[in-house]
């Protein structure tokens, strides 16, 4: 074990590597590309022995990542943001194909309008599709997730791909302190891949994802996958248990951080979550009991792991990173639906909307949805969700309008 | 915890310098994070890095708001509001600058109380963008302020980060690090690590309710024209081309049609004029020009000379 400074990218890069990937297909964009650019320089200078191609673009990326899959090789792609929607018509297809790769996504908003920037919209619109889904929060989980992800994926009664999510510039050009295992280790835990009833043989055909007509055969497939899905979890714990008493680092479905005592709980994925874990330790200083839970498993949504830990608090903050266009925060809905009905359901789930393409989320904020927790659960009522945005923000919009010939009527600028 | 800002130009190095802090405070047993923050990338833009240095795990993310150190590789960044570098300052933030200007003048300028020291420029390159070391001279200087990284931890984090560099680069920026690491002896320990993070007596946000507009006000549209003229790529700029045109011999194509920015109009008698608000200095038409017309003057000198008018 070596412990040294690598930005999320390269731990992303350090994961594939370390999990002894047959075959990569890439197609390069901001901000994933140094993850391929890593693993390229590898194999060119002879440290990975690994077929890396470019394709043309990422609906043929996750073709070939499918396809090799299918044909028992151990494949890792990466992409992000508008990669993954071009990609988005195969991401659904190979994962019913049942076959498991691991893929990497560094989130990044989507257009329009245009942006570089990290929020969590373009993993969600993966949500649906039959992949499974690890958030991380830190370079070192990344690695480590990269590593458990094969053996989920690979997994007999699973055999889905597995994406694993970074978020772009807050992990994926931060460096932090990793852990890189050893190799030996590292590929002892992975293991070989034992494709099973997945083959590729001149002479013994085998044909993927046939067309099924009439709604009853088309429903049974659809649900096994949905029930191979769910198993994720169970199989997941088991991987998880096995990483921590291997290389000493526990990766739970569900983080839970000074959570126990608590009356208030921030729910937040990804790398801003350390950020929430922040604020809880200077509230708690300040005589708060707060604390926070974090999924780091999205799909399948582990439901009764966040319900034991939300169990008997008096008000939830879920802040999304991502926004369902015409409802509001993913999470938020998901959350609800996880809880409603369930005894000691917490009374109050809050909805924030924060950090889209990239925004800050100042320690302020968190303090302040603290104390809107605290109200709201004083008066009985949840409060309406809330965009993080202040005046300040606003504007420097109408600033921007201004200069970009936006005809905005007076009473709207001068709107006090 | 240590929070650290480096700010300097892009091809100045800063994403290097903030991850030889950073290697030198991990070597030294601190948790660290360090990371470049830029838009799209561009040589002579403003830019900064930070590191965050910690004897437990870091959980602050994203930019520092309130820094201890603020770095400043290129002076001529300190005037432009665009680069910030004077954002989120507090009573206790120390400022090093790599500029040959004394620490009182800065104070006086900036109308600063806060403590200042000065690094001098390596004065054999005229144009800021080739001062190699200006990054490594400043790590040097922080290395020294923090008071908790000796000279053998800074050599070694240099041989780590540059790696993949010739042994003579490696040693001449070690000899950098150097020089600046013993210049600031006399203030050895002078920063002191940042409180965590207060959730008592904060500033709450001034939050909006974000109210409907129409979409011809809200969709993300710019329908005037020419909007970007009015961002002034030429603070971008290092090194100015002047015309001398005693000396051109108005084959006005040549420079104008190089220019990779336009920033080189034609008149009526067939001279050009260099538009300075959008030169950024890449100094090409001083390459292209066959009469040798075109002086190469760093920006930090171009009040000492006359521009000449264009004849008519």
């Amino acid at each position: 074990m070596k412990r040294t400074l690598l930005t999320g990218n390269g731990a992303a890069a350090w994961g594939a590597r370390l999990a002894a990937v047959d075959y990569i297909p890439a197609f390069p964009i901001t901000p994933q590309t140094e993850i391929l650019e890593t693993l390229a320089y590898w194999v060119d200078n002879g440290d990975l022995d690994t077929r890396l191609v470019t394709l043309e673009s990422e609906h043929s990326m996750i073709t070939a990542a499918g396809s090799s899959a299918a044909t028992g090789v151990r494949t890792f792609t990466a992409t992000s943001s508008q990669g993954l929607l071009h990609g988005m018509e195969m991401i659904y297809t190979v994962a019913g194909w049942r076959v498991p790769f691991v893929m990497v996504n560094v989130s990044r908003g989507l257009a329009a309008p245009l942006t570089l920037e990290s929020d969590h919209n373009d993993i969600m619109a993966a949500r649906d599709s039959g992949c499974l889904q690890l958030h991380c929060a830190t370079c070192q989980e990344v690695l480590d997730s990269i590593l458990m992800a094969y053996r989920l994926a690979e997994h007999p009664e699973i055999r889905l791909p597995v994406i694993v999510n970074l978020d772009g510039f807050y992990l994926s050009y931060t460096r932090e302190p990793v852990a890189i295992p050893d190799d030996d280790a590292s590929r002892t835990f992975v293991g070989e891949f034992d494709s099973g009833s997945i083959h590729f043989k001149a002479g013994a055909p085998l044909s993927h994802a046939s067309a099924v007509l009439g709604g009853s055969t088309y429903s049974y497939f659809r649900y096994s996958q949905h029930l191979a899905a769910q198993r994720g979890l169970s199989v997941y714990e088991e991987i998880a248990e096995e990483f921590a008493r291997t290389f000493g680092r526990r990766h739970d479905a569900v983080e839970g951080y000074r959570h126990e005592d608590a009356e208030y709980l921030f729910l937040m994925i990804g790398s801003f979550a350390t950020k929430g874990k922040e604020a809880v330790n200077s509230l708690r200083d300040a005589g708060w009991k707060i604390g926070l839970i974090r999924p780091h498993m999205l799909r399948p949504f582990p439901v009764e792991r966040i319900y034991s830990l939300a169990r008997g608090k008096k008000a939830i903050a879920v802040i999304d990173q991502n926004i369902s266009m015409g409802k509001g925060g993913v999470l938020h809905t998901e959350l609800a639906s996880a809880l409603y009905g369930k005894p000691g359901a917490p009374p109050i789930l809050a909805s924030f909307i924060g950090g889209l393409g990239g925004r800050d989320l100042p320690y302020e904020e968190l303090f302040e949805i603290a104390k809107t927790l605290r109200d709201s659960a004083a008066a009985g009522a949840t409060p309406p969700p809330r965009l993080l945005y202040t005046e300040t923000e606003l504007l420097e919009m109408r600033k921007l309008q201004a200069i970009a010939g936006v005809r905005i009527p007076f009473e709207e600028v001068h709107h006090d | 915890m240590y929070r650290i800002r480096f700010h300097g130009r892009g091809g100045q190095g800063m994403k290097t310098a903030s991850r030889i802090l950073g290697r030198a405070f991990f070597l030294a047993g601190y948790e660290v994070q360090d990371a470049p923050r830029y838009g799209a990338e561009r040589r002579g833009a403003p830019i900064f890095a930070y590191v965050r240095a910690a004897k437990s795990p870091i959980n602050e993310r994203g930019i520092i708001q309130h820094p201890d150190l603020v770095v400043v590789a290129d002076d001529s960044l300190i005037g432009l509001p665009a680069a910030g570098v004077l954002s989120g300052l507090t009573d206790r933030t120390i400022f090093l600058f790599y500029s040959d200007t004394d620490e009182k003048s800065w104070q006086h300028r900036l109308n600063l109380k806060n403590t200042l020291f000065t690094i001098p420029v390596d004065t054999q390159a005229v144009d800021p963008l080739q001062r190699r070391y200006a990054g490594v001279s400043c790590v040097g200087g922080a290395a020294r302020l923090t008071g908790v990284l000796d000279q053998a931890t800074l050599k070694k984090a240099i041989e780590e980060e540059m790696a993949d560099r010739s042994p003579h680069t490696v040693s001449t920026n070690i000899d950098h690090a150097n020089a600046t690491f013993s210049l600031l002896a006399q203030h050895d320990t002078i920063i002191e690590e940042g409180a965590a993070i207060s959730a008592v007596g904060y500033e709450p946000p001034k939050w909006l309710e974000l109210a409907p507009d129409p979409a011809a006000i809200c969709a993300p549209a710019i329908y005037g024209g020419g909007t970007s003229s009015k961002v002034q790529t030429g603070l971008w700029r290092t090194m100015r081309p002047v015309i001398q045109y005693d000396k051109c011999r108005q084959c006005w194509w040549i420079c104008s049609t190089f220019c990779p920015d336009s920033a080189i109009s034609v008149t009526e008698n067939r001279y050009t004029r260099i538009d300075y608000d959008h030169c950024k200095g890449c100094m090409v038409c001083v390459m292209q020009c066959p009469s040798h017309a075109i002086l190469a003057i760093a920006e930090k000198d171009a009040d000492k000379v006359t521009l000449q008018e264009v004849p008519s």
